[in-house]
């Protein structure tokens, strides 16, 4: 089980896709178990800022990082640095479900197969613990040899959470998880991010301001690529200390 | 200006009337023809080797000149084991080259290669035999199934590599993000999540370049060499449809002729066949999928 692990400690980050300077000078704490939410206008820079959590943004080529990231105090960015165990640790849901071709057992399994644990009583117990954990489970529970595609977005997207939980992560990103669900869907992914926060560090990009406000102990406003604001929730929403946060939560542009 | 562009509109309509429809028979024409040239040769075939098709066709081996009756069960096996070796010469190199061009290579460097590959698609079949007597029948100095295999292999190869990148090409990157994001290695995402994502492509793929091989007779005149006996080893000349029919085809005895005709009878159901179990795996795999 993870401890009082999962912080990120972010000091003077600056990130660019070739020459555009996507992120500017950014500097931000994140506590373990805790749910930060990101929000602002479309282009910000909030999915490319969680996408250095886990090195995500690695895989687009000409990109460039600085600055220093710390999880759990170790530099994230060090040479030495094992991305595929960084991931481990720091797992990720997107905006998009993304079930694997598999059956809803195997999507799960995997990410516990794939480090040679070939115990089907663990394997079961761990598939069993992680669908309950995501609220999945009194519905596949009799499917589970099924295709995962056969489930509705909503499921899908708590199998995707289920299985970044079955490799027992200390954070977990979340890129505009609800974006593609419908109302009742997303109501179910919200009460299951308030579940997980006692045992993960939840970063929560969203569009949704409502949504951030529902979910989120400290919220980071960015534009341009800049953190405008981040503070803690309650007062973000009722006393945002910056004029253009004001402005964009009250809905004057954005 | 108004009422002059209504009357020219009005002026025109019967001869855009006919124009449209003249367009959709002549496309249409095309289409049929398409199935009239399919019907016309199958019919033929059937008509000219029908008779000659029976279970001994499919049991015995050719009897000499003169003698009535025998069949091409040696052929038949001949072109399965010559498929058999094509396979495992042209999906792994063809399949493999197909992913590292999608998922590793450098842009430039895929497109290089791709049009290598169509280069390749172009090369005549019989320049393929030729190679695959200089590199194996020479220094093994005998003809045999192993060179007819390797030629057929190696006109697999770009025909599955350019398949296989464009449909693993086609698999959405977050899928494999989504793997990356949960600690596993790229080269088992590749592995298990990004092809079997494109399987259903990749095996259309193998499966039409199988059917093409499958006819080929020139580049087996050199290599697979035919054989009017049971092969016993990989190492001999193996015989094979296409080159039974050829040489039967060219012969001057009408038994002969039928018995050519029923070949590529033969021929052309064991594509089918395979063909049609592909699909049919590959629809099932893809219902499974979609959860019905």
């Amino acid at each position: 089980m993870s401890s009082a692990q999962g912080s990120i400690k972010v000091k003077d980050l600056n990130f660019y896709y070739g020459d555009l300077h996507a992120l500017k000078n950014i500097s931000l704490i994140v506590e373990p178990r805790q749910i930060v939410a990101m929000i602002g206008p479309s282009g910000c820079g909030k999915s490319t800022l969680i996408r250095v959590f886990n090195r995500m943004n690695d895989l687009i080529p000409a990109t460039r990082v600085e600055g220093e990231i710390l999880v759990d105090g170790v530099d994230i960015y060090d040479k030495n640095m094992d991305v595929v165990s960084l991931r481990r640790r720091v797992g990720m849901v997107f905006q998009k479900s993304t079930p694997f071709p598999k059956s809803i057992y195997d999507n799960i399994a995997y990410g516990l197969r794939i480090v040679g644990i070939k115990d089907h009583r663990i394997l079961n117990e761990t598939v069993e613990k992680s669908l309950r954990r995501a609220a999945l489970w009194d519905e596949v529970k009799d499917i589970l040899g099924k295709s995962a595609m056969s489930l509705s977005g909503g499921q899908q997207q708590r199998l995707c959470i289920a299985r970044a939980i079955a490799v027992d992560p200390e954070i977990i990103l979340m890129d505009e998880p609800c974006s593609a669900l419908d109302p009742i869907a997303t109501a179910r992914i919200e009460e299951l991010m308030g579940t997980l926060k006692d045992e993960y560090t939840i970063v929560v990009v969203t569009h949704n301001m409502q949504q951030a406000a529902r979910v989120s102990d400290k919220t980071a406003f960015l534009m341009h690529g800049q953190i405008i604001e981040y503070t803690k929730t309650t007062d973000f929403f009722t006393k945002p200390s910056n004029k253009i946060t004001e402005d964009y939560i009250t809905g004057r542009f954005g | 200006m108004k009422d002059l562009i209504h009357t020219a509109f009005e002026r025109t309509r019967f001869r855009r009337a006919v124009w449209d429809n003249a367009m959709v028979y002549v496309l249409s024409l095309c289409a049929i023809g398409i199935l009239l040239i399919l019907f016309v040769i199958l019919a033929h075939l059937f008509v000219q080797g029908v008779s000659s098709l029976n279970f001994n066709f499919f049991t015995h081996l050719p009897k000499p000149v003169g003698e009535k009756g025998g069949g091409m069960a040696n052929a038949i096996a001949g072109t399965l084991t010559l498929l058999g070796l094509a396979v495992l010469v042209g999906v792994p190199i063809g399949l493999g080259a197909g992913v590292y061009l999608s998922e590793y290579a450098h842009l430039k460097f895929a497109h290089t290669v791709r049009f290598m590959a169509d280069v390749m698609n172009g090369v005549p079949s019989i320049v393929y035999g030729i190679f695959a007597y200089i590199v194996c029948v020479l220094p093994m100095k005998s003809f045999s199934a192993l060179s007819g295999g390797f030629a057929l292999g190696i006109m697999m190869i770009p025909m599955i590599s350019r398949t296989s990148e464009q449909f693993v090409r086609m698999v959405p990157s977050q899928l494999r993000e989504a793997g990356l994001a949960l600690g596993i290695p790229q080269w088992r995402v590749i592995v298990d999540i990004v092809v079997p994502s494109a399987l259903a492509g990749i095996t259309t793929g193998i499966m039409v370049s199988l059917a093409r091989v499958a006819g080929e007779t020139a580049p087996l005149l050199f290599t697979a060499f035919g054989n009017r006996y049971w092969q016993h080893s990989l190492t001999q000349p193996i015989a094979a449809l296409p080159l039974q029919v050829f040489s039967y085809a060219i012969s001057p005895f009408d038994d002969w002729h039928r018995q050519a005709w029923a070949g590529a009878i033969v021929l052309i159901l064991m594509v089918l066949m395979i063909n049609g179990w592909a699909q049919f795996y590959v629809m099932r795999r893809s219902r499974w999928s979609a959860g019905k």
